[in-house]
């Protein structure tokens, strides 16, 4: 017996918190991922210590979304029974961690953009998303410090590291373009001030990158061709097999409590 | 390939505004700013404080315990110095 | 001062370990007083302690693994949240303590190499698998309840930085034992599949935790010197009943079976427990357990896939000490 996903309705408000949602939640469980096995013991802390701020913020937008949707969803629900295509998380976040370069890189990439993100919502109109943001811009603030420290030196420490950073940055430079998009459902929200438009923040985003990989003597990857579906639930083949984990004991054992 | 034995830093936080600096252990880190990182990822994971001095171990000058006899006995003879050595009638008053 | 700058090679125990000062380290030992990092101290009190201190570091970062086995299958975000951050504790308090054990002059690489190639040895404790969620519940419950009871005495440990570290695991621990005993509360009051769960986890835990105290007191080796230098306060036999006897009852609590059904209660009030499978001890710490070399090899490999970056945080950090240098050059 397993248990079956919920049915989530997404007006506005709702999908727009479960996206921001489901970005910290897949971000966070992928750091988790580290936890025993970081390059130096100081890193293990440094990883979960970023970790627990991701999922901590996904607890908090979940439950804003549950309290919206009003239809008896919580945050377990949310996040134990959904299936692969009701997550509406960026391709980004749910990339696996590869090497500590890749960790590193998307942490950066990411981190760099929701602390704009966060920040710029603090002036949002909804009291809830402007608090939670006020927490949330403190986090990414010390996840870019801690990111960008590590770019530099994986880039400008020995070829080996400078190779394989430069890889994690080309690779990953193709999700990168997700986070500015706007579609219909949002716009409106935009517009009501609610929302914060991405692709304004994105020349600043832009500077913060190209500096930083400029210091750690690192190329701005060329490729613009984007890759985009994780806002409708369109995934890449990793965040199945991510949910089958998270997801493994609430779905082997229905209605339990934990 | 061996690891590069990484730099031992100490580690002192300020707890709360008013308080001076503490030491409370140590860790390592290939540099000052990293070291910075660890101690603050590390030693106030709690809200345990406010402010952070991270020194490479190898920068502090420590007094010989085997001296100790001559670094601090000679104070204690020194009653002078405690304002109990001196007698002021009770009906003066805290002073 | 946790320095290892102080702690050269040329210590003064490679001084003609005299009577006279042996005599004078014993009787500030018996005054209670503590012991610093360059005080002068037997050679023996020195390699004792960088054994224990080592050795309960190395326990605290193996022992990330079997619970960390289960961060990203926590059943709930509230127990995931809490299970990380109860394993990121575990790594904090490894770094406290190799942090004082460093400060007896072995640096933390040695150590750590010296666990890796198996010459120092971990809490057998951990080479048991974690098979349910249940079992994160009765490590937390157990394997944490164990661990305070022979940890509160040494926050009095006759050796300053070891008895400091102590006192800040112990403070920080207090929430891991709640956080297990929760866990099987929750599954013990759950579906009847979830109870037989923690029923099965207790099963499994039960005497290996009993085990955590080391060996009957007259089999131990090490006690006598150690509990004349303080580093020891109480023999592995008391501590295992004091851990029984406040057990007891908790299990009771929780509606499950400890599995000694010849465990009786005496007329002092002591749970009197069956004889431990010391066979079974001796095989795990010999490296026969169900998980010595899957422990091992996680952790070569967490050092081996690491050493690339540690040497680009060494390489930068290099770069940059020189450049001022060169451009003073120029």
């Amino acid at each position: 017996m397993t248990a079956a996903s919920i049915q989530v309705s997404e007006p506005p408000l709702v999908l727009y918190t479960l996206r921001r949602a489901d970005d910290a939640l897949i971000l966070g469980h992928r750091l988790s991922e580290w936890c025993g096995h970081a390059p130096a013991m100081e890193e293990d802390m440094a990883l979960a210590n970023m970790g627990l701020d991701l999922i901590g913020q996904a607890r908090e937008l979940y439950i804003y979304a549950a309290k919206v949707e009003g239809k008896g969803n919580d945050e377990d629900k949310f996040a134990y029974l959904r299936d692969v295509r009701q997550y509406r998380n960026l391709l980004l976040v749910e990339q696996p961690n590869g090497d500590f370069a890749r960790t590193m890189t998307r942490q950066f990439f990411y981190a760099v953009f929701a602390d704009l993100y966060w920040r710029a919502m603090m002036m949002s109109r909804d009291a809830t998303l402007a608090a939670i943001a006020a927490k949330a811009e403190k986090e990414f603030a010390y996840h870019v410090r801690h990111s960008s420290e590590w770019m530099i030196r994986l880039g400008d420490g020995t070829d080996e590291s400078h190779r394989r950073v430069q890889i994690a940055a080309d690779d990953l430079w193709a999700f990168t373009g997700e986070m500015f998009v706007v579609d219909d459902a949002e716009r409106g929200l935009i517009d009501a001030g609610i929302a914060v438009d991405p692709a304004s923040l994105r020349p600043r985003w832009l500077k913060t990158i190209s500096e930083v990989l400029s210091e750690a003597t690192l190329t701005i990857p060329q490729n613009d061709w984007m890759q985009k579906g994780g806002r409708i639930g369109h995934h890449t083949e990793h965040l199945g097999h991510l949910l089958s984990e998270l997801q493994s004991l609430q779905r082997s054992f229905p209605g339990a409590t934990w | 390939m061996a690891t590069p034995n990484s730099p031992l830093w100490e580690v002192f936080i300020r707890s709360r505004n008013g308080l001076a600096h503490k030491h409370v252990g140590s860790l390592h880190a290939a540099d000052a700013t990293l070291a910075l990182q660890a101690a603050r990822d590390i030693y106030t994971r709690r809200g345990e404080g406010l402010s952070i001095w991270v020194v490479p171990s190898s920068a502090i000058t420590a007094s010989d315990p085997s001296e100790k006899g001559m670094m601090f006995e000679p104070a204690e003879s020194k009653i002078y110095r405690h304002p109990t050595f001196y007698d002021v009638p009770d009906e003066v008053g805290h002073m | 001062m946790y320095t290892q700058a102080l702690n050269t090679s040329d210590g003064d125990d490679r001084h003609v370990e005299d009577a006279t000062r042996s005599a004078q380290f014993q009787a500030r030992i018996d005054a209670d007083e503590r012991i610093e990092p360059n005080d002068w101290m037997p050679a023996a009190y020195r390699k004792t302690l960088t054994r224990q201190i080592s050795q309960h570091a190395h326990s605290e970062i193996v022992g990330m693994l079997p619970e960390g086995n289960w961060i990203t299958r926590a059943p709930s975000l509230r127990r995931k949240a809490a299970l990380l951050a109860k394993v990121q504790d575990e790594c904090g308090h490894g770094l406290y303590l190799y942090a004082a054990a460093e400060t007896l002059g072995t640096s933390r690489e040695e150590m750590v190499d010296a666990m890796l190639t198996g010459k120092s040895r971990y809490s057998s404790i951990f080479n048991y698998p974690t098979l349910t969620w249940a079992d994160i519940g009765a490590i937390g419950w157990l394997v944490d309840g164990a661990a305070i009871m022979n940890q509160i005495p040494l926050c009095r440990c006759s050796y300053g930085p070891y008895a400091r570290a102590m006192i800040r695991v112990c403070k920080e621990e207090s929430f891991h034992q709640r956080q297990g005993f929760e866990i099987m509360l929750t599954l013990a009051r759950g579906t009847p599949e979830q109870k037989a769960m923690a029923q099965n986890a207790l099963d499994r835990w039960w005497w290996p935790v009993l085990m955590m105290f080391g060996p009957p007191d007259q089999a131990s080796q090490h006690s006598d010197t150690s509990t004349k230098w303080k580093i020891k306060r109480f023999s592995n036999d008391e501590l295992r009943q004091k851990f029984i006897d406040a057990t007891v009852p908790q299990a009771q609590f929780l509606g499950l079976t400890i599995p000694d059904p010849g465990m009786t209660q005496d007329a002092e009030g002591h749970w009197r427990y069956s004889e431990i499978d010391w066979t079974e001890f001796k095989q795990v710490l010999a490296g026969n357990g169900p998980c010595n070399r899957d422990r091992l090899a996680a952790r070569r490999k967490a050092h081996d896939d690491g050493a690339w970056v540690r040497e680009a945080a060494a390489a930068y950090a290099a770069k940059r000490a020189n450049r001022p240098v060169a451009q003073a050059a120029e």
